[in-house]
């Protein structure tokens, strides 16, 4: 595989990551059980005509792919991948609700064209007239893995750089939904924060991120992304043992990671598989958690990769997102943890 | 010379068979699954021809052996038999043996469920275990788990071009030796969802389908999964594998034109077959049949016919669309398009395009209409869907 290096990005979350000048050190921890995302000014990323008809998602997605391609420098993606767990949901609800209620009369088909997985990879594509390489990856918290793993691919076979993204927008019959079933969290147990909360689920929440990814290390290189693994369905037991194999692949030591990001989202059914490795094989590592600042959602994953860019860049780990307090002097290799409700579960190393 | 990707296996369900040997009858034998919708209530019964498989969800479930709690969607059950019908196919006895992994793709997910249960879910808890089977990764996880694969699984979604890029994807892995071996396709059911979103569109035909025809009336939807296993160079020598064709070209090209409809000039499509031939090293004289598209909708039909002229010229291979007898089955289509193609090379046969009478007259182009004994070395089958996804495979003779 060809080197692959982290050299723009774009962010648009609950917190107000859009600004030129963010820093997690004005970020609020999240209180509420469902939090929307923070709006960027979309008139100064679309034209005002196109900003009534696309969806939330396609919106949030077009801002952090132009974001992460000004930075990089770049007009023209030699490939568009981008990852989404749930897609176009806010139009697939509206048309089947309306399907429903009216019994399938008085359909309009606009909110069934904006309702495909592909809407926001393909909405990018059509504003950048981007005939390139186009694909969307769509396996709940793995999505995002997904599209960077093909994206790495890319580089290594024949493109020079690839946009790489993840989005999931807010719905709300899915939230409904999923309240049902405990997925999430009873907001009066947020009072101390997600780690405190005790109880099931997660906070729900939407974003997007974009990155993109080139072969050449740059003077605004973040990072290299080095290497990535995704599990679906490990146990508990083996979880530990795939980890330790995919370090020693990448020729590295527990003791190299300098420093360990994970998707605790304070779920009291499933944040064992994060405490496993936190408590043992990792309890000398510096240790950062970001989901109380950014809510659940199936490509939030992605928003812990924007966290360990700015945190390489930065060499410092902002108090708001530290787990422990062990010393870190200088941050090289970072290694990112996430799974959702027990599965599909990912490793990511970052190097500097 | 490197002639690709092994492809080791198949299996399919679709509307003309429940098994390979049962698709292959049906195709020599002229036999298409068009009918009346049967198992779903929708107010447009009378009004559309779909292509829709015959055995219900409990037969499915019985035939698969599982709980009575089970919580599969449609999609999830056909991806299984499917999936199982090509693990079986390629003789693989341990999953573990190697590195394997999944790569499906689907476009409905669990709809079918969630729009049968959109209130009743939250009155009635019985209900209620359905909501974590509608996003799109929950049948590849179910498939995965049945077929004991349990690291590497994910799932694509193109809309109608989606399995054809979970083909390539996985054949770019074992290429990359990223995998030794991965299962890909695609799984889809009918859904009320799926009926009248292209309803809205005006692009299902009342009758049978008649791809590349001037007097085309649109498309009749259709539900199937198709998986094939492919599988390293290494293993094929090593366990001394029976390999029934090679992965040999691919390409993903965005038409960049409109969100539904394609280009008029079919650009797209045009760059993706061009791609796929420089992957496979070949030259488009050397395709022997092309499995189109071919939805017989106005727009797509017409578009294909001009790209297929940019690259192709004066010089047109025997060129059908099966999905005359399958109905267009979105995500799945060219999963099981591309076992046809397989079916194609094995068996010296090119499947006719039914309903076919009069040639599109801006393009002339006219396609096979009767079962074709004809030795083919190459078939390039194209894919494409909503979002400007224009996706080809090629495959070649083993």
């Amino acid at each position: 595989m060809k080197s692959c290096y982290i050299n723009g990005i774009g962010c648009v979350s609950a917190q107000n990551t859009t600004r030129e000048s963010a820093s997690f050190k004005d970020f609020q921890e999240l209180t509420e059980n469902v939090v929307s995302a923070h709006k960027p000014n979309y008139k100064t990323f679309i034209k005002p005509a196109m900003i009534r008809r696309m969806a939330n998602g396609v919106k949030m997605g077009v801002v952090a792919s132009s974001l992460a391609m000004n930075e990089a420098g770049i007009d023209l993606p030699q490939a568009i991948i981008t990852g989404t767990g749930m897609g176009c949901l806010i139009d697939s609800d509206k048309f089947l609700k309306n399907l429903i209620d009216n019994k399938e009369e008085y359909l309009t088909p606009t909110s069934f064209i904006q309702s495909t997985h592909n809407t926001v990879g393909a909405q990018i594509a059509l504003g950048l007239e981007c005939k390139a390489y186009n694909v969307t990856y769509v396996h709940a918290a793995t999505s995002f893995e997904s599209s960077l793993i093909d994206g790495m691919l890319m580089l290594t076979e024949e493109v020079d750089n690839v946009l790489v993204g993840g989005v999931d927008e807010l719905g709300p019959y899915t939230t409904e939904l999923h309240k049902l079933i405990d997925h999430v969290k009873d907001e009066d147990s947020l009072s101390e924060g997600i780690l405190a909360s005790k109880s099931k689920g997660a906070i729900f929440s939407e974003g997007a991120q974009f990155f993109v990814l080139e072969n050449e290390k740059k003077k605004n290189t973040y990072a290299e992304l080095r290497a990535l693994t995704i599990i679906n369905t490990p146990t508990e037991n083996e979880l530990k043992n795939k980890l330790l194999l995919f370090l020693r692949e990448n020729n590295l030591e527990i003791q190299d990671i300098d420093l360990l990001i994970c998707g605790n989202n304070g779920d009291v059914e499933f944040d064992s598989f994060y405490l496993n490795l936190q408590r043992s094989i990792f309890k000398n590592t510096q240790q950062v958690f970001y989901k109380h600042l950014c809510g659940e959602y199936n490509t939030v994953s992605a928003f812990g990769m924007y966290t360990a860019c700015q945190l390489m860049r930065s060499q410092t780990v902002p108090d708001i997102l530290k787990l422990n307090n062990v010393k870190v002097e200088s941050i090289r290799n970072i290694l990112l943890y996430n799974q959702y409700r027990g599965e599909n579960h990912s490793f990511t190393l970052l190097s500097l | 010379m490197y002639k690709g990707v092994a492809v080791t296996g198949m299996g399919i369900i679709s509307s003309i068979g429940n098994t390979v040997d049962e698709n292959f009858q049906s195709l020599i034998e002229r036999k298409h699954g068009i009918s009346r919708i049967k198992k779903i209530e929708t107010i447009h019964k009378n009004s559309i021809m779909v292509g829709e498989i015959d055995l219900s969800n409990d037969e499915l479930i019985h035939f698969l052996g599982l709980p009575e709690n089970n919580n599969y969607s449609r999609t999830a059950l056909l991806g299984e038999v499917a999936a199982k019908e090509a693990v079986k196919n390629a003789q693989i006895s341990d999953i573990d043996s190697y590195k394997t992994g999944l790569i499906s793709a689907t476009s409905v997910g669990g709809m079918d469920m969630t729009e049968k249960y959109y209130y009743s879910q939250f009155d009635e808890s019985k209900n209620r275990k359905y909501i974590e089977c509608h996003p799109a990764g929950d049948s590849s996880t179910k498939i995965a788990k049945s077929l004991g694969i349990h690291d590497f699984v994910t799932t694509i979604s193109t809309a109608c071009s989606s399995s054809a890029n979970a083909i390539m994807l996985g054949a770019r892995m074992i290429k990359a030796g990223k995998l030794d071996r991965v299962i890909v396709g695609g799984t889809d059911c009918l859904s009320k969802f799926t009926i009248n979103g292209f309803k809205t569109l005006m692009i299902l035909s009342e009758s049978n389908c008649k791809p590349f025809d001037e007097n085309r009336t649109g498309l009749n939807l259709g539900e199937a999964a198709a998986y094939l296993v492919l599988e390293s160079d290494e293993i094929v020598k090593k366990e001394n594998k029976q390999v029934i064709a090679h992965v040999s070209g691919y390409a993903n090209t965005n038409d960049a034109f409109h969100q539904t409809a394609s280009s008029d000039n079919g650009e797209g499509a045009t760059l993706a077959m061009k791609k796929a031939l420089e992957v496979a090293n070949l030259s488009p004289e050397n395709i022997d049949y092309i499995n189109a598209h071919g939805t017989a909708t106005s727009n797509n039909d017409k578009s294909e016919s001009k790209a297929i002229l940019r690259v192709f010229g004066d010089n047109i291979p025997s060129l059908s669309s099966t999905k005359s007898y399958t109905g267009h089955t979105l995500a799945a289509a060219a999963a099981i398009e591309a076992v046809y193609s397989i079916l194609s090379l094995q068996k010296d046969v090119i499947f006719p395009n039914l309903n076919y009478k009069t040639a599109i007259s801006e393009t002339g182009i006219i396609p096979v209409t009767e079962v074709l004994k004809k030795r083919s070395y190459h078939v390039l089958s194209n894919s494409f869907g909503f979002g400007g996804n224009c996706s080809t495979l090629i495959f070649s003779k083993s």
